[in-house]
Parts: structure tokens; sequence; C-alpha cells
């Protein structure tokens, strides 16, 4: 294999099983929690089923939406994707993999952030807008300790490039329990909690439209619109994931071109992933919503936690 | 000591506030005001209780018939204002001096001057094609902003439609606007043979099937003169608390499952489907109908003392699973307060009254079966004393049941004994929301002309409104959950 098809086919690779995977990660939690509440629950797959469901269906628009409702699941799924492709989540070196600075793919997720919301507000409705309002807040409490620990997993390796963090870190395993990297790792779960909207934060299976957060704002989407934005959100969820369990323990990823390579990477980054969702489903079960002034706390404690990660890596160098 | 006394006094429009006043110092309180239609004028009875000795006073008002208007005791009672607001759009009777004449039953679809309780007023006239909106108070200033809520919700939600105005997340003011379920079930029983009443009455809140078609069996029986025996009180009382604990339980969960604690909610719904089906094989149905007639009462079985020992240590495992979770009580403790004086001058009832602190309870002061009842109480008003009060109910309903079944000598009751018959009646009885109060009149034929239905729901429902100010919008399913009232017994 040349390196172009490598990397060409690694970065398809990686958007199909995103694409794929985080639906499938959706369903792993939502079986994982109705076992623990004692039910059967829905099989895995059932959010793929939803999709191409809701795919087929008609979207419908208030009588005053603006393009912006039509164009934030575009966006949403859009940003997502470049997201995808560009991380070192199969290979660490997918195409613009040079460019998949850390920075990048946090605001690549932020555009669909920020899609959302506009989205959520567009139709002016009461809950669109608690939604947007409440997701921005969320928002830009998580932001800050995001980065921090960002800049926490670039120290020893002096870089923010994602493929070279990993790289760097697969040639040092001894940094992988280094407490800086611990804290780091604690930090970032609060953060992908928040921005994937989970217990304790938001419940995204509640049909009470006063506690939402994230459901809020898709209110007002129907038909292949809330298919694409549902799809948007679970492959957020596939990538914050896979990010993750890649930064933390990035063995198995393909850092070479053969075939084999890529199976195993793919199968590595399905069971890491897997692993990961089973985690935060436990966290769910374990936890209630926390009172929604509550939540600078908890935020507040990962951005804590983040700075910790920085001053203890800048100390241990 | 069991029986009620009950006396009726007839008084004039100028002399009404001033007995009113009196009878509310003497520290009764106003159980149900209802309007009549003789045909030839309108008639109000004004119904005031009292408990150890349970006493009944009622007073009673003719209305000029051609201009029928009361004067409003809105100065002396809140909750009879609210009677009066509902009078006023089901009979059209004005009451004089009312500060706050907004509709209450009535929604804008109703023609003008048509009066569903009236005589005659059988089918409603087609709706006027121009209607205007339900004049909400708009809050204005800076930053404020309004939520409007249902009556279509998400979930197995009864229709209300709830408006919120706010800053930021604070809600400054909620206005409940209810009565989307009303279905004229009072007009129902016009007619009918009581027997046939019990039906309809299960059906005024299926979730209260018992207590109302116990206070319905009980204002039959004294209007007929029926003395219930010993065995047949004893089985209502039985049947009373198994309706409260399938719902208490089910109140317990439903309040771990809105702070998304979802195991707590799956473990109390396995403990509520384990009652239901203990209600299925005492009566035949899983929500207790079927088993009270008038003058009597038949169950098919008991349930035994070792199965409601076993439930309550399921009922257990849940409340600790729930109060040893320090998020969901953070998320319980100071949420929705409502303050004792609060609750008082609104005329609360039930487990909401009893979490701010008072006292009172059918069960102590118009008991079913002889011996002291002594009911718990919470002081802090609060969403968390609200879950702690139905707790604490639970367990007291689960010494009562055993106690209930060791007194049972038999499954079905001996036929009542006869007594004076007053051509009308009146039923008290204390139903896991709260009292539910029924009156009926008979006619010589010993048919139904009229049953007033008061469901505790309509004397709680202004209360959430008030323990919701300053509390966060995210909160409010919660704190309606700690309420939770019936929006079919208050639509009637």
């Amino acid at each position: 294999m040349t390196g172009w098809v490598y990397a060409g086919s690694a970065t398809l690779i990686q958007v199909v099983t995103v694409g794929l995977g985080g639906p499938l990660l959706v369903g792993l939690m939502a079986k994982v929690k109705a076992r623990a509440e004692g039910r059967v629950g829905a099989p895995v797959v059932q959010p793929l089923r939803d999709l191409r469901k809701l795919a087929t269906k008609e979207r419908l628009h208030a009588r005053h939406a603006s393009p912006v409702l039509a164009l934030a699941p575009v966006v949403i799924v859009a940003s997502t994707t470049v997201a995808v492709a560009i991380s070192p989540l199969v290979s660490t070196r997918p195409l613009l993999g040079s460019s998949a600075d850390i920075l990048a793919v946090v605001y690549l997720l932020l555009t669909g952030s920020a899609a959302a919301a506009l989205g959520g507000l567009d139709v002016g409705t009461a809950f669109g807008g608690m939604g947007a309002s409440r997701a921005m807040t969320i928002g830009a409490l998580a932001e800050p300790a995001l980065l921090v620990a960002v800049i926490a997993l670039s120290l020893p390796s002096h870089s923010s490039n994602l493929p070279r963090i990993m790289a760097s870190t697969l040639a040092h395993p001894d940094w992988v329990l280094g407490p800086s990297r611990l804290l780091a790792l604690a930090a970032l779960v609060i953060v992908v909690i928040a921005e994937t909207g989970r217990i304790p934060v938001d419940n995204p299976s509640t049909h009470l439209e006063l506690t939402m957060v994230h459901e809020a704002m898709t209110l007002e989407y129907a038909g292949s619109e809330l298919a694409l934005v549902t799809w948007g959100e679970s492959m957020r969820v596939g990538l914050l994931f896979s990010l993750v369990a890649n930064l933390f323990v990035p063995w198995g990823i393909s850092t070479h071109a053969t075939v084999l390579s890529v199976v195993v990477a793919v199968a590595s980054l399905a069971a890491k992933t897997m692993l990961v969702a089973l985690g935060v489903a436990l966290i769910e079960v374990r936890s209630a919503k926390l009172r929604l002034f509550r939540l600078p706390e908890l935020l507040a404690g990962g951005f804590v936690l983040s700075v910790l990660a920085v001053v203890t890596g800048l100390v241990t160098r | 000591m069991i029986g009620a006394t009950r006396r009726s006094e007839e008084v004039s429009p100028e002399g009404l506030r001033r007995r009113v006043a009196d009878l509310l110092a003497e520290g009764r309180r106003l159980a149900l005001v209802a309007a009549h239609d003789d045909g030839d004028a309108l008639r109000v009875v004004y119904l005031f209780t009292s408990g150890a000795p349970d006493e009944r006073v009622e007073l009673t008002l003719r209305l000029d018939p051609g201009h029928p208007t009361v004067p409003s005791l809105s100065g002396l009672s809140f909750s009879a204002s609210r009677f009066e607001r509902e009078m006023r759009d089901s009979y059209g009777v004005e009451p004089e001096g009312h500060p706050f004449l907004r509709p209450l039953v009535r929604h804008q679809h109703w023609p003008e001057g048509w009066y569903p309780m009236r005589r005659g007023a059988d089918r409603m006239p087609a709706p006027p094609t121009e209607t205007t909106s339900y004049p909400f108070v708009e809050v204005r200033g800076t930053g404020v902003y309004e939520i409007p809520v249902g009556p279509v919700h998400a979930g197995l939600i009864e229709p209300g439609h709830f408006r919120f105005s706010v800053v930021g997340e604070t809600i400054l003011k909620m206005t409940a606007r209810l009565w989307y379920v009303h279905r004229g079930v009072e007009r129902m029983f016009h007619g009918e043979e009581p027997a046939a009443g019990i039906a309809i009455a299960e059906r005024i809140s299926g979730d209260s099937a018992v207590a109302h078609s116990l206070a319905f069996c009980l204002a039959v029986e004294e209007a007929q003169g029926l003395d219930v025996s010993p065995e047949a009180r004893n089985l209502r009382s039985l049947l009373v608390e198994m309706e409260r604990l399938v719902h208490h339980v089910d109140d317990v969960g439903a309040l771990c499952n809105d702070v998304s604690f979802a195991v707590a909610h799956a473990r109390a719904m396995v403990v509520r489907e384990k009652l239901l089906r203990l209600n299925e094989a005492l009566t035949g149905h899983r929500l207790l109908r079927g088993a009270l007639g008038v003058g009597s009462t038949r169950v098919r079985t008991l349930p035994s003392e070792a199965t409601m020992r076993e439930i309550a240590d399921a009922f257990e495992d849940v409340v600790s699973l729930a109060v040893s979770h320090s998020v969901v009580v953070d998320r319980f403790e100071g949420t929705a307060t409502l303050a004792r004086s609060d609750a008082a001058a609104l005329g609360t009832v039930g487990p909401v009254a009893r979490a701010s602190g008072l006292e009172f309870d059918a069960r102590r002061d118009h008991p079913l079966v002889a011996g002291h009842f002594t009911p718990v109480t919470q002081p802090a008003g609060d969403v968390l004393a609200r879950f702690t009060q139905r707790v604490e109910e639970f367990r007291a309903s689960i010494d009562l049941v055993i106690s209930r079944v060791r007194d049972a000598t038999r499954t079905e009751s001996p036929p009542p004994s006869p007594r004076d018959a007053r051509g009308s009646g009146v039923g008290l009885v204390e139903g896991w929301r709260g009292v539910v109060a029924h009156r009926v009149e008979l006619d010589r034929d010993g048919r139904l002309t009229r049953v007033r239905v008061v469901d505790p729901s309509f004397f709680n429902w202004p209360a959430l409104a008030v323990a919701l100010t300053d509390t966060i919008v995210p909160d409010f399913p919660l704190t309606n959950k700690s309420f939770n009232l019936s929006y079919a017994g208050n639509d009637l």
C-alpha cells in the first residue's frame, strides 16, 4: 500500500466505524442501563434502526423557521465527520492527520454544538431557547477544563498534534500511569459526560421537557433532519469515547500500512470504546441527575483536576 | 367513637358571612360547597367538618330565583373563593364581592351564559367561532420570559396547561390552567340508582377508585339510613390502605425517576406490581374496583401477614437506596418549600399538608373504624418532606393492613341494619391524596338527584403554584411529582 492509499482508506474506515459504531455505543449504554434496572431493554442496534426509520420520514418545519433550522443538522454532521476523519482513531496517519491539532478537533466539535444551539433557538419556542441556553452554559464551563486537560496531555510530547501525542505514548508506555495522565483522564471523563449529555449532567432518555438540555434543542426536528441531529450526536459520542480511549491506551492503533494492522486497529478500537461506554453507563446507573445549579461545581472540579494535571506534568517532567 | 353527627341550618344571605366566620373560628374546615338546581330556585349548601367528635355542620342558602347571587366568602376562606368560581361557571351563581372572578371550570369555547349544571342544559350548544384566550397575568420586567407547557405533555400525564414566568431559570410565577378533562361526572350520577353510582365513582379518578367509591357509599348509606356492620367497616379500611400502599410506592419511585435515579424507580415499580397483583387477588381488579357496595363490602381473599411484611421489606430497600444517595437527597432537600402558614391558608389537605406540618387526617377526624389514629407529619414542607411523608405513611399503612387482616372475621360483610333515612348524606374518606368528600341527595324514589364530589386535588393545586416560587424551572417536574395531584379528580 502506498502512503496515500493507506491514509485515504484509513480515513474512510474511521468515518464508517464511528458513523456506525457511535449509534451502537449509544445502544450499548441503553442496554447496560436497562439491565441494571432489571429490564431486558431494546437491542443494541436499536439506535441504528431508529435512524433508518427516521431517515424515511417526512421533515416538518415550523411556519416561521429560517434556513438555519435546516442548515444546523448538516453542520452538526459535517463538522463531526471532519473531526472523525482527521483524528487518529484507527490509524495514526489518517488524511490531513498533520492538521489534527487537538485544538482543531475541539473547535470542530464546538462548531457542532453551536449549530445545535442555533437550530434550537431558530423557531423561537421556549423549550428550544431553554435547551440552547443550558447547553451553552454547560459548554462554556466544560471547555476550559477540556483545553487545560489537553495541554497536560501535550506536555510530554511537546506537541498538540493528536497523532504525535499517540505516537509518543506508544513509544513511552510508562507515561500512561503517570499522575499527570491520570488526573487529565479524570478531568476528561467529566468533560465527556457533560459534552455527550449523560447523567449526572443531562438525561438523554427523559420525557420531561423542562429538565432537558440537549433533547430540548432537538424538539423542533422531525424525520430525516431529526435523524441527522441524532446521528451527529451519536458520532460525537463515538469520537469522544475513541479519543479518550486512544489518548490513554493507544495500543492497537494502526501505525503502518498493512491490512492486518487496520483490522486489528478497528477491533481494538471497538473493544476500547465499548469499555468506555460500559464505564459511562455504570456511572449513569450509579448517579442521579445533579441540580442544574450544581453543574458548575462538577465542571469546576473537572477544571481543577486538569490544572493539577498540568502542574504535575510540569513538576514531574 | 364511630358515627358522625350532621346538622343543617338555613342561613340568610345577610347572616352567611358571620355564621361562616364563627364556624371557621371554632376550628372547622370548609369541606365542600354544593349548588343545587331545584327547578324553581337555586340552593347552595356549605359543609363544614370537624374531628373528634366527628361533626358536620351544613349551612343552606336559598337564592333569589331571578337574581342568583351569594355573598362571597373569599375574605374568610381561600377554598371558598375557588368553590365560588366553580359555582359561577357551572351554575351561573354570581359571588358578590369576589376579588378574582376569572373562569375556573369554564374554558373559552363554552358559550357565554351556558351553565352545564342547570336543569335543561343537557347538550352543549355549538361553540362560538370567535374565542378569546385566557387572561394570564403577565409578569413584566427585564429578562422576564414566559414558558407555556401543555396541555398535551410527553409521557402518560393528564392534560393541564402551565404558564411559567421566569427570569433565567428561576420561576417568578406559575399559573396552572386545568379543567381540560372536565367530563361532567357529577351530572352523570343524576337520575341513577345509588348502586349504579358506585361504578361512576370508581372512575372519577382512576387511581382513587376506593377512596371515591367509599365516600360515595358512605354518603348514600347516610341518605338511605343504613348502618353498616363493623365487619364491613374493617374491610373498607383495609381497602383504603391497600390503595394508599400502591400509590405511595408509585410516588416514591417516580420521585427517584424524576432525578434520573432509574434503578430505585425500577425497584419501586417491582413493589408496586406486587401490590397491584395482590389487589387483583383481593378484589378481582388491580385498582381495587368492585369490592364496595351500598351497605356492604366483599373481598375474595385477605392478604397474609407474611406477604405484607415481604412487601414492606422490599419497600425499605428502595427507600434506603434513595436516601443513601447524596445527589438524590440534595435534589429533594430544600426544593419547593410549602410553608406551614401557606399550606394552612390555602386549605391544603393530605400528605402534602402533613409534609408541611398540618396534622389534619380524615382517618383521625372522621374514622371508619374504632381506635386511635395519630397522623405523622414533617416540619420542612420541601420535596424531601413530601417524600418522607409518603414513606412514613406507607409504613403506617402496612401496620394498619396487618391489624385489619387480624380483625377480619370473614371476607363478606353481613347486611346493614336500618336507621333514619335523611334523603341526603355526606361521605368523608382519607384517600392516598387526602380527604375525598361526597355529598348526595336522593329523591322520594331513592334516585340520585345531586352528587357533589370534591377531590383533595381541588384544594392542593393552588399550593403547587405557591411552593414553586423561587424554584428553578428544571425542578418543576420533581416538585409537581412530589404533589402528584389528580387532573381528572379536580376537573370532574
